[in-house]
């Protein structure tokens, strides 16, 4: 069908080449990474460093996990999953809810609140961080999960995700859920939210990888090191001054911080792809 | 788009937004008209009181030298960065469409570097760059080149914009292959019988065809250029060296707090808002069009 076009011989082995390139060009940095993770902090400081892994693995590994450099790398994904997991069910509860609301009831002020909620697409934590910081800090907030999480989980793009969803459910079963006596609570929880699955789990993906991956944030919000996140802490690994920075524990570190969200994507390759396709319309 | 049926209940409905509106009106609305009216006042120096000043920390902020080369900054970095990772994205996605068998493979290889954070994305090219340990540094220095990006502003800049095109070239990859699959296989075989080459055939058909992805990108690209790298500056250059590399977003941060000045910080805020306002408007245009076709 579609032989006309394809080229065939030296132009698809010539495609094949160019992909691969480019494929071992965007993975080079983490290969490099990785060999630093697995030898010593003496290989790396006489440059050029070794090219092949050493035999450091556990050690390099085993010593960040336990110690760290400010805290242990152990409790900093502890306190990235609890963010990251706070975040994605914390925007997914509050924004299917006022969803459905909008959706399925008249009331008063519904296009108000659908205004105000949709004005919060135009205001990134990035923009308006020192008021912010401000009243989380005011709250008490400061190295506290709760902190860490709710002034990220408020976003118009999970509402208006479900919102066009909802839409597109048949208003029959509305109907016949109204026939059968059934109130709004029941229909929620034994339709809404079943048909809903395939959509919650896209978002999902999408949004722990969005609060894993926070930086600004947290390194406002967490003073203490036993707070730190994973991707912020790395940062405080690094000495001040001119002593040398243990790369090796730093780059095993690195790898373990982006280990969650990438098996995340190579393993839910599906979801993640309706998820940003989904978020981006 | 309404519903036509609905359920009629006066209380429950808001119940169920009270959760939402409440974190966006203290996390959101709350903060922002914050920034709007420390805008207009200069704290004193023990910060007990504050002097009104109206549009005076505006005025100040739009006749400060390092405000403007930071929009400058801002759009040769955002520029530099959009133009690298969607040409390579391109690239790689007009070959992964050429081959029938194995682009799912390909494309596993490619996105994954998305999930992967800025600031981790920053430390990686860091690695690399470091003047004193880096290899890739190091093999400079080999042939004669004396890398050093903590001196050297273009070298600083080029770095920042490496490791930020980096990570975005996955998700234009993503939206790229998807726009060439979408574009109908006769077409493109109507002009090879015409016996126009593969190039010919890719400016004259099917990059047209491709633009309302490139459109999209281009925004999506810009917005990530502006606020999301962040992570990428603070763990390279920390906006150095002399603020060669201190995008808009970073020197928000960097007056409000490293240097304490809130008044001017809040009225870089208000900008900012004025700038994703204005990014938002071109991409619902964008979404209006897609809607029309």
């Amino acid at each position: 069908m579609s032989g006309m076009v394809e080229k065939r011989g030296i132009g698809t082995w010539l495609t094949h080449m160019s992909l691969i390139a480019g494929i071992a060009a965007i993975c080079f940095p983490i290969y490099l990474a990785f060999v630093a993770s697995t030898v010593t902090q003496q290989e790396i400081a006489r440059p050029p460093m070794p090219l092949l892994p050493g035999p450091h693995f556990l050690e390099n590994y085993g010593t960040a996990l336990s110690q760290g450099i400010n805290s242990p790398v152990w409790l900093m994904l502890m306190n990235s999953s609890v963010m990251a997991l706070g975040i994605a069910i914390g925007k997914i509860a509050i924004s299917i809810l006022s969803a459905y609301a909008i959706v399925y009831f008249r009331f008063p002020f519904r296009m108000v609140f659908f205004w105000l909620i949709f004005l919060t697409l135009m205001l990134p934590v990035e923009v308006r961080i020192v008021p912010t910081y401000e009243v989380a800090a005011g709250f008490g907030m400061l190295n506290s999960y709760s902190g860490l999480i709710l002034p990220l989980i408020a976003s118009a793009t999970a509402t208006f995700l479900f919102r066009q969803f909802f839409l597109t459910v048949p208003d029959e079963l509305i109907e016949a859920a109204r026939v059968d006596g059934a109130g709004p609570i029941r229909f929620f929880v034994d339709i809404l939210l079943p048909m809903s699955r395939t959509n919650i789990a896209a978002l999902f993906v999408i949004l722990f990888i969005y609060g894993w991956n926070q930086y600004l944030w947290p390194l406002l919000i967490t003073t203490k090191p036993e707070m730190n996140t994973i991707v912020m802490g790395i940062k405080q690994m690094f000495p001040s001054g001119d002593d040398v920075a243990e790369w090796p524990v730093i780059m095993a570190t690195a790898l373990m911080a982006m280990l969650p969200p990438v098996a995340v994507v190579v393993f839910m390759q599906g979801l993640f792809v309706k998820g940003l396709v989904d978020t981006e319309k | 788009m309404q519903k036509r049926v609905v359920f009629n209940n006066r209380l429950l409905p808001y119940a169920l937004l009270a959760p939402q509106i409440l974190v966006t009106a203290v996390f959101f609305f709350w903060p922002a008209g914050q920034a709007i009216y420390q805008s207009a006042f200069i704290p004193d120096p023990f910060g007990l009181k504050s002097q009104f000043v109206g549009f005076g920390n505006f005025e100040f902020l739009f006749s400060d030298p390092y405000y403007l080369a930071s929009f400058q900054t801002t759009a040769v970095f955002s520029a530099a960065v959009t133009l690298l990772s969607m040409g390579a994205a391109l690239w790689l996605a007009v070959m992964a469409d050429r081959i029938i068998k194995g682009s799912g493979a390909y494309r596993t290889l490619l996105i994954w570097p998305y999930a992967v954070a800025p600031a981790i994305a920053g430390v990686l090219w860091l690695f690399m760059f470091n003047p004193n340990v880096g290899l890739v540094a190091w093999y400079l220095n080999a042939i004669g080149y004396d890398w050093n990006h903590v001196l050297n502003d273009g070298e600083a800049m080029g770095l920042v914009v490496v490791a930020s095109a980096w990570r975005q070239i996955s998700y234009n990859f993503l939206f790229f292959l998807a726009g060439l699959q979408a574009i109908p296989r006769s077409v493109i075989e109507a002009a090879a019988i015409d016996g126009a080459s593969f190039w010919k055939r890719f400016w004259t058909i099917v990059f047209p065809l491709l633009s309302p992805t490139t459109f999209f990108l281009l925004v999506v690209n810009i917005v990530y250029a502006f606020f999301e790298t962040f992570g990428v500056i603070h763990t390279i250059t920390g906006g150095g060296p002399q603020q060669a590399t201190t995008i808009l977003v970073y020197k928000v941060y960097a007056d409000g707090f490293i240097g304490q000045d809130l008044g001017s910080s809040a009225a870089q805020s208000v900008v900012l808002l004025v700038v994703v306002g204005l990014l938002t408007v071109v991409q619902f245009r964008y979404v209006e069009r897609k809607v029309h076709y």
